[in-house]
């Protein structure tokens, strides 16, 4: 065994010109018997003296060489890699930008953002609304600070409150995340006012980015294709009609202030356009007090690409190549992937190029993200530019080996940036799922709410990462996001990273709410997915009628009915299990052949089991075999020599199995009454053609789930 | 998602209402032509005397098997009810039943049922015994197609055989119910008959388990025998159980009232607490029977059954530490908490439709059956009344009785106030679950999960009732009453309620007061709750406790 040497790149070019390289030896594996866990600090030994030691890369040649001696090493010797990183992180990196960092969001991103701040060594402290108190972001922080009950303007939005958090703690800089107060210009400054650094860009480039008008005509100066239409503030809706008409159908209308899909209405003629324009306007002043919208021609079949860029509050910014965007639902996405199947190297740097462009004519600093359209002949015009962490970051960093909230918090206290941009990469192929507590059936998904009554992320397979805020027992309420999760697989080719998804979906347990897991596995499982063909109607296109969940074909139709006879079959020879009973019969023959009848939907399948676990079905036969662990949610098993992992939903004594590997179920409807919630206007439909008898609710009550709100005759 | 249905046996039993016709032309045809062609050569040996007494009994058991007849069997298949051999088929594990007095014929002889065509051999009951997951079980099903099932001194002596021989080796009997009542033809001896019934079942009561069935009408007196047994469970829309049926109630109060709403399933399970638990047809209540049957030991000698189990007793369940809500008046449902805790969520619930503010059932934790009560605070705030005492009191006896440990979960505000409590006896019932508690002897484990106010905190199966071992979580308040109330007592008539009040929170509204005097064993982490409890009961196992000798104790009935 080598000695294993790390070496640690200490640039920092604005900075102390007395940084050098430093090594890091650590000795001892050859001396240790390999089997045990053989790091301690004591083996790191710093030899520079240099006291600003910024970054670290690990050697990768002497780091296979250690993970090629075999699984146990390899398992310590990540343990040794990340007691390394630890100490590494907090001798030579805690001390250098901040001491406390506040996060002003919740859920998965005040989480993700904690975690890198514990990388580095710096103390968190969260804020959170009473509901939240016993959230996950909440125990992970090292301070917590109740702002407020529950509804978000009273809480997450509320700056005097967040002020009072910030100094009550002492905390130096406040990370945003992303939505509530990120791109708040108000809040930067008030930051600012006060001296705490607001981890981001500054507040002119929030505010001439965040109003969609002026950003194009900054877009414009700075050379940024931009779309074809109207910019302007627009007074009411015959206004809208008029300048809709003047840009030509279709048109998209939305609130200059909001950033993606919010309050973002398509009219394709001036009926859609005036109720678009009254949806978007209501939503823009209840989401962002700010009720300006913005008329700009609707760009057919297009895909939307957008740029990741970083930069720094010298002058400098990188693009850290795109994420293509395109899956969508009411203009909010669902899969993201990086890089974009479409985009060739030099568009891909053309856009690279504008985006940062953008970025340096509004002194941008910190990530951002630049959206653009691109349509079928690879033009791509600037869409907007979100000056914040997006959700979807984290198959960036996949791809480009960056933390970007580390970044982010290093050029917040004033560093430079640390690369080239020769020095990003694009390495494999990472997809990310956006995992919601909704009903794909309706709409494409409508918001769930109710109690995680099961919760398993499938984070023991290899190469998933999963982003969440909850856990088991954690309520999805109606007053947040109904985001679940986000679940981002990696792989050296798109094909790994998109099997690797498919098998993370499926081990994916999540009960209590109903989940969009059947529609993210559809849309990644289709072929014209697979095969990149995708725009931002993908999903109208490919099921016109709305989302019907998988049919199943009928192989997939046998393997599920051998799966179901044999989990029948194991729980009933395991019901006869009594242990240390001497009152069971020791006469009775023990059970050989199980014939039973399977009824799936409205088939009925003679089933013969045997007690070796083949399946004759129909008769075929199917080998079904499992370790057949029925306390466990999930259930891998092998059919036939394929590997499938089935979730057992429940199970009872009558014979019924609920399993879950595709999805089946229907829904369809006029829309008779609009619900906002979780910060999203869903319209409500009608199953059948009736009158209204009685409406039982006003504008602005809030509803719960199960509440009567209009009786039909 | 994909629902499944997985039935037992073939597809039979699945479309299985028609399931038998044509028995005994089929199994029994060859042996029945045979005999025939042998009479044809017209043998006179004394084998012919021997033959024709083996044509007898196979005559005899042709007939016994079709039971009232083909017709009559279609016509119970038409009413979506399996007749009784179906019946025992399903319930019992294949071919373990072994059946007695397949031959006994009713003794009337008024009224012309002496008649060869009105004798049926074995008369309107199956019984005998049989194996359910390999476990000895005796059962009587009730065969409608004979007379309506109706109860002659012969079927009643065929029952009280089986019970009797359950006494003998102690195993649980059950009873499939589906009769008319009465055998009006024989008076006085049908009458006889439910009497040594309900004296076999008092006598059998709390040592083996009894479980009735109900799978058709079951009126008058008949009633009698389910109400002794310890558990009466019904099938949705085919069972009634009634003392008079809606023609007398019609005359003598001049009520309309249809059969289901007099004593159909719902009606029992949810109005009256007369049945525990309803199903939604024959293969439903049987297969669940055989579920529900695992849970329970063969009598009082026997330890309750431990099973294989994969579910990990160490497992924690980061669920319940938010279970709770902040806000000590804001509900939750204890049924989060119970399938947290128990093996793979696996919740038998007696009851689930009756006084809803208690929640009684079985489960199994580390393989081992055990009986959980709790508080249900969705339902009247988790408080005690006449109802939800009764149900837990009668529900603790049987755990009692069976050697099966009791979990108690307690969120308990009080006892419930007001007049129609009071004149309904709640001191009276309410006395009931205090000493059903207190006189168990299983081994009783208590958590504490929110509010164990008053009296309701002594009842709940408190370290004063000999409770074994009693956990409070950190949400815990044990206290005389919530802080409003007890502090208009204490400061009656002063200012600063409001202070006085946080005052009382501060001192009471948690588990120390208990926890300090030792009235609870541990404040523990509600995760944990599982592998505490998994860990005590081991170590609770060989737990020996014996109340003095009496003849009995004196319950308040």
């Amino acid at each position: 065994m080598p000695t294993v040497v790390f070496l640690l790149q200490t640039e920092c070019p604005g900075l102390a010109k007395d940084v050098r390289d430093t090594e890091v030896d650590i000795s001892g594996p050859e001396s240790k018997n390999p089997n045990q866990d053989f790091v301690s600090t004591n083996q790191l030994s710093i030899k520079s003296h240099t006291h600003r030691v910024l970054n670290w890369l690990v050697e990768p040649k002497s780091w296979s060489g250690l993970l090629l001696s075999g699984p146990v090493m390899a398992a310590s010797g990540e343990m040794f890699l990340n007691s390394c990183l630890t100490v590494l992180t907090n001798v030579c990196l805690s001390w250098q930008t901040f001491d406390k960092i506040l996060i002003a969001n919740r859920g998965e991103i005040a989480c993700r953002v904690m975690k890198t701040c514990k990388k580095m060594g710096i103390k968190t402290v969260a804020v959170h609304s009473d509901v939240d108190s016993s959230a996950v972001h909440v125990k992970m922080a090292d301070e917590a600070v109740c702002v407020g009950p529950a509804p978000t303007n009273k809480s997450y939005l509320n700056m005097d409150a967040i002020m009072k958090a910030i100094k009550q703690t002492g905390a130096q800089a406040v990370h945003p995340g992303y939505g509530f107060l990120s791109e708040n210009k108000e809040f930067a400054r008030r930051l600012a006012a006060e001296g705490v650094t607001f981890i981001g860009p500054d507040t002119h480039a929030i505010q001439a980015m965040g109003d969609k008008i002026e950003s194009k005509l900054i877009a414009k100066k700075a050379k940024v294709n931009t779309i074809p239409g109207f910019d302007g503030v627009v007074k009411d809706a015959e206004e809208a009609v008029r300048i809709a008409g003047e840009i030509g159908y279709p048109v998209m209308i939305k609130a200059s202030a909001g950033g993606g899909g919010k309050g973002m209405r398509i009219a394709w003629n001036d009926e859609e356009t005036r109720e678009g324009f009254r949806f978007s306007s209501q939503e823009a002043a209840s989401s962002f007090g700010d009720d300006r919208l913005l008329i700009e021609k609707f760009i057919d079949n297009p895909r939307h690409i957008e740029i990741q860029v970083l930069a720094d509050k010298h002058g400098n910014a990188l693009w850290l190549n795109e994420r293509e965007c395109s899956i969508q639902r009411r203009n909010q996405k669902v899969v993201e992937e990086a890089p974009s199947t479409f985009l060739d190297p030099e568009t891909r740097q053309a856009m690279g190029e504008q985006a940062v462009s953008l970025a340096k004519a509004v002194q941008y600093s910190s990530a951002g993200t630049v959206e653009f359209l691109v349509d079928s002949r690879k033009n791509f015009y600037f869409l907007e530019m979100n000056t914040r962490l997006q959700v979807e970051h984290p198959i960036t960093e996949c791809i480009t080996g960056l933390d970007l909230v580390q970044e982010m918090i290093r050029v917040a206290s004033g560093y430079t940036l640390r690369h080239k941009q020769a020095d990003i990469p694009i390495n494999g192929w990472a997809i990310e799922s956006r995992v919601y507590a909704e009903d794909p059936y309706k709409s494409f998904g409508l918001p769930s709410i109710g109690r995680l009554s099961q919760y398993q992320e499938p984070v023991n397979l290899l190469q998933v990462r999963v982003d969440s805020g909850i856990q088991e027992g954690s309520d999805i309420s109606i007053y947040y996001d109904p985001m679940i999760s986000k679940l981002v697989t990696y792989g050296s080719t798109r094909a790994e990273a998109l099997q690797r998804m498919v098998e993370a979906l499926d081990s994916y347990v999540i009960q209590g709410v109903t989940h969009n897991i059947p529609l993210l596995r559809e849309v990644i499982t289709h072929p014209r997915f697979i095969s990149g063909d995708i725009s931002t109607k993908f999903l109208q296109e490919v099921y016109p009628e709305g989302f019907k969940g998988h049919q199943l074909s009928d192989s997939e139709r046998r393997e599920l009915v051998a799966t179901a006879a044999s989990v029948f079959v194991v729980a009933q020879i395991r019901s006869q299990r009594f242990l240390g009973n001497l009152r069971v019969s020791s006469s009775q023959q023990e059970r050989r052949r199980w014939e039973l009848s399977v009824e799936l939907e409205k088939g009925v399948h003679a089933v013969t089991v045997s007690h070796s676990g083949s399946v004759d079905l129909d008769g075929k036969r199917m080998d079904v075999s499992s370790e057949w662990n029925l306390a466990s949610a999930l259930l891998p098993v092998t059919i036939n020599g394929t590997q499938r992992t089935v979730q057992c939903l429940s199970r009872n004594a009558a014979g019924e199995i609920e399993l879950q590997y595709f999805g089946t179920s229907v829904a369809e409807g006029q829309e008779i009454c609009v619900i906002e919630a979780m910060k999203m206007q869903n319209s409500m439909t009608a199953s059948k053609t009736a009158k209204v008898k009685s409406v039982h609710c006003k504008a602005g009550d809030t509803v719960g789930e199960g509440d009567l709100l209009v009786e039909l005759e | 998602m994909a629902a499944f249905t997985v039935a037992r046996s073939g597809g039979r039993f699945l479309r299985g209402l028609y399931a038998f016709k044509g028995l005994g032309t089929g199994r029994y045809g060859p042996a029945v032509s045979a005999v025939r062609s042998v009479t044809q050569q017209q043998m006179r040996s004394y084998c012919a005397g021997h033959l024709s007494v083996q044509e007898r009994i196979e005559k005899k058991r042709r007939a016994a098997l079709v039971g009232g007849g083909q017709k009559r069997i279609d016509a119970q298949h038409q009413r979506g009810k399996l007749t009784a051999r179906e019946r025992i088929e399903l319930l019992l594990d294949p071919d373990s039943f072994v059946e007695y007095d397949m031959f006994v014929e009713h003794r009337c002889s008024d009224f012309g049922m002496e008649a060869d065509h009105n004798k049926y051999p074995g008369d309107s009951v199956v019984t005998g015994q049989g194996r359910i997951n390999e476990r000895l079980v005796y059962v009587f099903s009730q065969d409608f197609t004979v007379f309506g099932g109706s109860l002659s001194g012969a079927h009643a002596q065929k029952i009280c055989k089986i019970m009797d021989q359950a006494m003998l080796v102690g195993a649980p009997v059950i009873g499939l119910n589906d009769s008319g009542g009465a055998r009006i033809q024989e008076g006085v001896e049908s009458l006889a008959g439910y009497a040594d019934i309900f004296l076999r079942n008092v006598t059998a009561s709390g040592v083996i388990p009894q479980i009735s069935l109900i799978m058709g009408p079951c009126a008058g007196g008949a009633v009698y025998s389910p109400a002794l047994t310890d558990f009466t469970f019904m099938v949705k829309d085919t069972s009634y159980l009634f003392i008079t049926g809606p023609d007398v109630v019609k005359s003598v109060t001049n009520e309309d009232v249809t059969q289901e709403e007099l004593g159909g399933a719902k009606t029992h399970t949810a109005v009256s607490g007369v049945a525990h638990r309803a199903f939604e047809n024959d293969i439903d209540a049987l297969l669940n029977l055989r579920d529900f049957f695992n849970f329970l030991p063969l009598s009082n000698q026997d330890a309750a059954p431990v099973m294989e189990c994969h579910d990990p007793s160490d497992r924690l369940v980061p669920g319940l530490d938010t279970v709770v809500p902040l806000e000590s008046t804001k509900a939750y449902d204890m049924l989060d908490i119970i399938h947290g805790i128990v093996d793979e969520r696996e919740f038998f619930e007696i009851m689930p439709s009756y006084a809803k503010n208690i929640v009684v059932g079985f489960a199994r934790m580390n393989g081992r059956t055990v009986g959980i009560v709790g508080n249900q605070p969705k339902v009247a705030s988790g408080c005690l009344d006449i109802n939800s005492s009764v149900k837990g009191a009668r529900f603790v006896r049987f755990c009692d009785a069976f050697n099966i440990p009791i979990i108690t979960f307690v969120d308990v505000p009080g006892f419930l106030p007001g007049t129609a409590q009071e004149y309904g006896g709640i001191i009276r019932h309410g006395a009931k679950l205090l000493f059903a508690f207190a006189e168990a002897t299983v081994p009783k484990i208590t958590i504490i999960t929110r509010k164990a106010y008053g009296g309701a905190y002594d009842v709940m199966s408190s370290k004063h009732l000999r409770g074994d071992v009693n956990y409070a979580w950190p949400s815990a308040e044990v206290a005389v009453m919530g802080a409003k109330g007890a502090v208009q007592i204490i400061f009656r008539g002063k200012e600063n309620q409001a202070e006085a009040e946080a005052e009382y929170v501060e001192k009471f509204a948690n588990p120390f007061p208990a926890a300090v005097r030792g009235f609870v064993d541990d404040i523990i982490r509600p995760s944990a709750t599982r592998k505490r409890i998994c860990r005590d009961l081991e170590v609770l196992a060989s737990k020996k406790q014996t109340n003095p000798w009496k003849k009995h104790a004196n319950i308040p009935l």
